[in-house]
């Protein structure tokens, strides 16, 4: 399960995440939604330990980000905004270097690339080079190695962007799947897809959050019943109190 | 204490074996031989002279390694970090859990040996002054050991200003700058120029820090402890820079 307590980051004088804190259970997937620049990413990389909070903390698995930072990494799976990856490798040659640079052991090395080829159906595509893939397959290829190591926390950001029908419900079938197992916390900003995929929303806005609910509750604090007619009334709101 | 080098190393095998790929998955290592290969020649026989000097021995080619290194290496080193930060998969290496000074040394062992690769690769210019005469193979083979050790700090120049930036050419362009510094700090006329200006002692300081002055007992063939302990000393230090430079990405 994963713990955010008060994260906070600023950029200079902008103050990017202001105090962000929530907990998700084993078996939740967590929508993360908020307008761009909103600090979702953010706090998702600090969640990941890629960058480091001003203040706050988060416990991955009972592990802390600060203190633990390897053992806390270890156990989770993090797929970065727009899914970067090694261009000049194919996915099983990159996977085999996420299993070696995670340090699974040699014997599960194997088993754990076939694993995940098979859970991120990318089977297909595993002679040609990542540079030459589509953007779905590259989306695929690097959610195969978030959950390489079958982590009991995933971080995914925005992991259906720039995907197609066909592929965005592909991508929601695999979280489908790993739910009942994995604590997920999971931003986009489709708000469509959030009632089919999260059994919770977090809407942050300015580096705040200002609504946690089921996307259901969070759509009947709109007028007409709509996630999107509360994620604008809910956002609209905070910019109109700061001005 | 050995636990402590574990988690720090951690990664260093995954990272060297990946880079090391990497420049072969792409023109880059061959393109980087070829040339190299090539230059080396051209100075040694064109301008070094190798056949007019009448004496078996690779002093015309040694002469030359320091000035295509100041070039060379810091073109094979300006990916290793700047092309991360470019296409974002830094994000991803620092969400592993693994040491910045494993991933460090991981990608700076790789180019070096690519650039071990090139030296192997002027083999057939040693076994040609065998055919020409009788040269000192055991001098030739230690000023080929202290040019790799050398070509090291070269690299690890370049690695710690890739860490620096998001752009390779700014990468390259810099670390060739810093590198001429440590290198034309023994050249003659800037040496005549700087004891003119400040004196004897002075220019004795800074050719004691220079790349040529420290190379030249190598070149004759004179394994010099105070040389090895530089360039090794040197390769650290950059090393050291390289490791704060990459986790600074952290702090945002």
């Amino acid at each position: 399960m994963l713990e955010v307590r008060a994260l906070e980051k600023s950029y200079g004088a902008k103050q990017a995440v202001r105090g962000v804190s929530f907990t998700v259970e084993k078996g939740t997937v967590l929508g993360f939604l908020g307008p761009n620049g909103a600090g979702k990413s953010t706090t998702m990389r600090m969640i990941a330990g890629v960058l480091e909070p001003d203040a706050g903390d988060a416990l991955i698995d009972g592990k802390s980000i600060l203190s633990d930072r390897r053992a806390a990494q270890a156990a989770l799976g993090y797929l970065p905004e727009g899914a970067p990856l090694y261009e000049d490798m194919t996915p099983p040659e990159f996977l085999r270097f996420l299993a070696e640079a995670r340090a699974l052991p040699r014997s599960q090395r194997a088993g754990a690339v076939d694993r995940s080829i098979a859970d991120a159906r990318i089977s297909t595509v595993c002679h040609q080079r990542i540079g030459d893939l589509s953007k779905g397959y590259r989306r695929r290829v690097g959610l195969a190695g978030a959950i390489l190591h079958d982590p009991p926390v995933l971080v995914l950001d925005e992991p259906t962007d720039g995907l197609d029908p066909n592929q965005k419900r592909a991508v929601r079938a695999l979280i489908a799947r790993m739910a009942p197992t994995k604590a997920i916390v999971i931003s986009t900003h489709t708000l469509t897809e959030v009632p089919a995929m999260c059994h919770r929303a977090v809407l942050i806005d300015r580096g705040r959050i200002i609504a946690d609910d089921t996307p259901a509750g969070l759509a009947r604090r709109s007028e007409d019943g709509s996630l999107e007619g509360a994620f604008s009334r809910l956002t609209d709101q905070v910019e109109d109190e700061t001005l | 204490m050995k636990d402590f080098l574990t988690r720090q190393m951690s990664g260093f095998s995954a990272t060297y074996r990946r880079e090391l790929a990497a420049y072969f998955a792409t023109p880059m290592a061959y393109v980087f031989l070829a040339v190299f290969l090539l230059a080396l020649g051209l100075f040694t026989w064109e301008a070094g002279r190798f056949f007019d000097t009448g004496v078996a021995d690779l002093q015309p080619f040694f002469a030359w390694h320091p000035w295509l290194y100041m070039i060379f290496l810091p073109a094979l080193a300006m990916r290793l970090w700047a092309d991360e930060r470019a296409s974002g998969t830094d994000e991803l290496l620092l969400s592993l859990p693994i040491g910045i000074p494993g991933l460090v040394l991981g990608k700076l062992l790789a180019a070096w040996t690519v650039a071990a690769a090139g030296l192997v690769l002027t083999a057939p210019m040693w076994v040609s002054v065998n055919f020409l005469g009788d040269p000192d193979n055991t001098a030739i083979a230690l000023t080929y050991f202290v040019s790799l050790l050398m070509a090291g700090a070269y690299l690890s120049i370049g690695a710690a200003v890739s860490s620096l930036t998001g752009s390779q050419v700014a990468a390259f362009v810099i670390s060739v700058v810093i590198a001429f510094v440590f290198t034309a700090a023994g050249w003659p006329l800037v040496l005549s120029t700087v004891q003119s200006l400040f004196g004897t002692g002075f220019a004795d300081l800074v050719a004691r820090f220079s790349f040529i002055t420290q190379f030249e007992g190598a070149q004759r063939g004179v394994l010099e402890l105070r040389a090895v302990a530089y360039f090794l000393g040197f390769t650290a230090t950059f090393v050291y820079l390289n490791c704060l430079w990459a986790s600074r990405q952290r702090l945002g």
